[in-house]
């Protein structure tokens, strides 16, 4: 799994995609959280990170995808899948370390937005501070959402040979379960449907561990749905053998 | 026995690619799997290597059965697929320690400077394969394939679209090989077989329409050459 692993690490920072994708990130971040007028940090007052948790599952979905969309897909284009499937590696663990590099990956982008928090911390009225509770909980329910993003990318890859159309399929898809989902939630025709659906909704539990709270069934909801969609990756990856 | 075929069927949709295919290859012998396009020998190839499940049938490899034991198989077998793919975008190196890393070879470093040496690619070993001619590439499919030292190597088309000079290398290359591995290789080109292999399996429609050695080949009919036995034995379309 970690020879995989680290292939996928070292060929995504060959690649200039990885700079890009970075850069994209912690440019929007940076222009809502301290320029955009009346919205960001200095002009609200506020010592949150609130802004850039709000924008962030957006750009993310953006951004995941595009870590992801080649993961698989490139492999059936190139037909190096036959080699790397005749090693003697299963199939489960190939997957996995294609899966960890992705979210790994995420993980080193988010990093660098530390150094807003830092800012924040440095910036903020010393008896109140920045409500760190909201802001590590907002940080673990963004990686949580990015993980799942990097499932449903994993997926998506593994569906054809060509990456935009991975893309595509991948930045469709987080958007229904990220957003499509939670709004049904506010259509009234819905009634009692529209609230379990949005249960269903990835937003749903992002802003629930966002408050700061801890609660295990958010966390078994976004385990259980990157089980989901690694199983189904694993099916499809697996359909040569059918 | 290296490798034992025994009723192995492969069927896609509702036609059977490989039909019924039974062969053993001794360990050390080079066979070449002969046969005109669509003649099942990829698909042949893919089922020992554990790419694709048979329909039916067994296959086992130094002594393990691909049904129930792939991985154990695949540790000991070398795979070149059919149009040779790789990473353009990787080191030679660097490639083929992610070969030997995948492989599961515990030296990594002496393992990647054999196949170097093997292949005879230290010239070319810094260069991103991209870079590469397509001789050199094919040299790097060779040298991923025999990382890992396998019993058994498996070569689909080793020499396509390779110029003069370059199969004559690779055919070295390979019969080197032979001397302490099995090898199965497939070609549709007769002068290959005749250059590099000591027994010829000749494929047609999925089915075995010749197993011999080449010198008994010639002699199912004296006056006719190599190319002429090939195409009486693989023109007529049986019907299924």
């Amino acid at each position: 799994m970690w020879v995989v692993f680290k292939k996928e690490i070292r060929s995504f920072l060959g690649s200039f995609i990885a700079y890009i994708v970075m850069g994209v990130f912690l440019i929007i971040t940076g222009i809502f959280m301290w320029i955009i007028q009346e919205n960001n940090v200095l002009d609200l007052g506020i010592a949150s990170l609130q802004v850039m948790f709000n924008i962030a599952p957006y750009i993310l979905i953006f951004l995941v995808s595009a870590i992801t969309m080649r993961s698989l897909s490139e492999e059936r284009r190139l037909g190096t899948i036959e080699i790397l499937t005749t090693r003697p590696v299963s199939d489960t663990s190939i997957l996995l370390g294609k899966y960890f590099a992705a979210v790994g990956l995420i993980v080193f982008t988010l990093l660098p937005t530390l150094f807003y928090y830092y800012t924040i911390h440095q910036l903020a009225d010393p008896l109140q501070g920045i409500d760190n509770g909201a802001t590590w909980g907002s940080y673990l329910g963004l990686i949580l959402l990015a993980a799942s993003y990097a499932s449903i990318g994993l997926f998506a890859s593994s569906l054809t040979d060509n990456q935009i159309v991975s893309l595509i399929i991948s930045m469709v898809l987080c958007f229904f379960w990220f957003g499509v989902l939670s709004l049904l939630g506010d259509v009234k025709a819905l009634d009692v449907i529209g609230k379990s659906l949005e249960w269903f909704s990835l937003d749903f539990h992002y802003q629930s561990i966002s408050r700061g709270v801890l609660d295990t069934r958010d966390i078994v909801y976004f385990l259980g749905f990157i089980a989901t969609f690694l199983g189904g990756t694993k099916l499809v990856f697996e359909s040569r053998k059918w | 026995m290296s490798i034992q075929v025994n009723q192995l069927s492969k069927r896609y949709g509702n036609q059977w690619a490989v039909n019924d295919l039974s062969f053993e290859i001794p360990t050390g012998e080079i066979v070449g799997f002969l046969g005109p396009n669509g003649a099942g020998k990829s698909t042949t190839m893919k089922i020992l290597t554990g790419y694709i499940p048979a329909t039916s049938g067994d296959a086992v490899v130094c002594g393990f059965n691909l049904n129930t034991d792939s991985l154990s198989v695949r540790k000991r077998v070398g795979y070149l697929p059919e149009h040779n793919p790789l990473y353009l975008d990787m080191y030679v190196a660097e490639y083929l320690q992610f070969s030997a890393g995948m492989a599961g070879v515990s030296k990594v470093k002496s393992a990647v400077e054999n196949a170097i040496e093997l292949t005879q690619l230290s010239p070319e070993r810094n260069k991103k394969i991209g870079q590469l001619s397509k001789g050199y590439r094919q040299r790097v499919g060779l040298a991923q394939a025999l990382i890992h030292d396998p019993e058994v190597l498996i070569l689909d088309e080793p020499t396509s679209g390779l110029d003069p000079n370059q199969v004559v290398e690779m055919r070295n290359v390979i019969k080197n090989l032979g001397k302490n591995k099995t090898v199965l290789l497939s070609t549709h080109i007769m002068q290959e077989v005749e250059a590099m292999c000591s027994r010829v399996i000749l494929l047609n429609h999925g089915k075995i329409v010749a197993d011999n050695t080449l010198d008994g080949l010639k002699k199912t009919s004296p006056n006719d050459s190599l190319e002429t036995i090939f195409r009486n034995l693989t023109s007529h379309v049986g019907s299924i």
